[in-house]
């Protein structure tokens, strides 16, 4: 048997070691990857960010215990990927995103693989997508994909992810923060967490404000004249046509306010399903997959074709400030 | 960019609730270019198989300072072993009387760490065994 047909038959070890092949980038797991690809795109893949501290980890664990317990009567099998920051000079990682879902432990409708993020800067591991894949194939309904600890620009788990949480806390910024652009934007849920502290209203005002600007017309809440927002029904957007983020109150190490989260996640992938934009994310995703590949395999193929000596000599050029680094490509590559 | 990494889980089965050594060693194991899975305090022999299983780790670290050494590790290690792991390697850092040490060596655990183990012995033991295996 194959590795791709141990995993489809359900073997977790063969899952487990296809994932080091994966992410090691070897032979193996690329074959595995070719063959599993067919099996891929029914899971619904959600992609957890913020800030290190902002209690991710926590989050992930309390979503997955959550959809376990099956609210709605569906049972479905979950799958995390945590990813945890490499050294910049050793290499090495501490890979400590289990510590906060012990709960997990035990349940054979789950599965937890962490990863060292090996030098790229976008929040993800350059695996990431492949490992997502075979847990795909694999036949697991939900993803759940934690970043690095990610600041202001970690995008990249957009790209990957059907929906897309930001986790804040109270106290990280004030209303500035909240109007700069990149990780607020493409959030799909807002998460306050740990929203027993101090400074919560301050942080749902900002953040509410803020999306008051990029939404006019989402009026799931109203901008009072005093500057105070109405209390609004929580989770009420399935029938709007304009998705409006909403911003969703957690206290994740209490359990509190998963369940609404959990909600939100089916009420976002029903939203995207209705108005095509699961296909659309989807195509994108390949297509950017696609790219990269292709990229990295021109780029192979020309490193290998091309004259070694020729490259020396032509860099040379560039150390001695005879040729511009773009003319050195173009004289290289013609 | 294809590379491999010796891949560690570090655990502390039982009820003990002294992690600082633990701590130490995953620590060192980082600075030595590992990736180090750490699981935290208080596990359970099938926490910490079920861990190892799904990171598909190299090596095991099991930090005891409860005394229950002999109860532990023999379970983890059958249980590593009933998941298909046979080449994953396990070693024991705490407090071991000497002769539980023999006893566990014998039981299949690598190496048995006390206390004043320099951690750069730990490496080097655990990079020979994985260059062996």
């Amino acid at each position: 048997m194959t590795a791709a047909e141990s995993i489809l038959a359900g073997d977790r070890l063969a899952l487990s070691r296809l994932l080091t092949q994966v992410e090691n980038g070897t032979p193996e797991g690329r074959s595995a990857l070719d063959m599993l690809f067919k099996n891929t795109g029914h899971a619904h893949l959600v992609g957890v960010t913020g800030a290190p501290g902002t209690g991710k980890s926590c989050l992930v664990g309390q979503i997955a215990a959550v959809v376990r317990k099956a609210p709605n009567g569906v049972l479905r099998s979950v799958a995390i990927v945590a990813v945890d920051p490499s050294s910049p000079f050793n290499g090495g990682a501490i890979l400590g995103d289990r510590v906060r879902m012990r709960d997990l432990a035990g349940d054979p409708g789950v599965f937890i693989r962490s990863m060292a993020s090996r030098g790229a800067l976008g929040g993800l591991a350059t695996a990431t997508a492949g490992v997502v894949q075979v847990l795909d194939a694999a036949g697991f309904d939900l993803i759940l994909v934690e970043t690095v600890g990610a600041g202001q620009s970690e995008v990249d788990i957009a790209r990957l992810a059907h929906t897309t949480i930001v986790v804040e806390t109270p106290g990280m910024g004030d209303d500035i923060q909240a109007i700069k652009a990149g990780i607020l934007e493409i959030a799909d849920i807002l998460v306050i967490n740990k929203a027993d502290r101090p400074g919560v209203e301050n942080t749902e005002r900002a953040l509410r404000v803020n999306l008051e600007l990029g939404y006019p017309n989402g009026g799931f809440h109203t901008f009072l004249e005093s500057g105070h927002i109405t209390p609004e029904p929580p989770v009420r957007m399935e029938e709007d046509s304009l998705w409006t983020p909403p911003v969703l109150k957690t206290v994740a190490i209490e359990s509190l306010g998963i369940p609404e989260l959990v909600h939100a996640i089916w009420a976002h992938r029903k939203y995207l399903a209705r108005t095509g934009l699961l296909e659309q994310r989807d195509r994108e995703r390949l297509e950017h997959d696609f790219e990269i590949l292709l990229q990295e395999r021109l780029k192979a193929d020309w490193l290998g074709s091309t004259d070694e000596a020729k490259k020396e000599q032509t860099l040379d050029l560039v150390y001695q400030r005879q040729l511009s680094p773009g003319q050195a490509v173009d004289r290289l590559v013609r | 960019m294809p590379e491999k990494r010796i891949r560690v889980l570090i655990a502390k089965p039982g009820l003990d609730g002294h992690d600082r050594g633990a701590k130490v060693i995953a620590r060192a194991l980082r600075d030595a270019g590992m990736e180090v899975i750490y699981t935290g305090l208080r596990q359970t022999p099938e926490m910490i198989a079920e861990a190892a299983l799904q990171e598909d780790v190299n090596m095991i670290g099991l930090s005891i300072l409860s005394g229950a050494h002999m109860a532990l590790v023999p379970r983890i290690i059958d249980l590593v072993r009933a998941n298909g792991q046979n080449e994953v390697g396990i070693f024991v850092g705490g407090i071991i009387p000497e002769e539980d040490v023999s006893a566990l060596l014998a039981k299949g655990v690598k190496a048995v760490y006390g206390p004043g183990t320099p951690t750069s012995k730990v490496v080097e033991d655990i990079r020979s065994e994985f260059a062996a295996g």
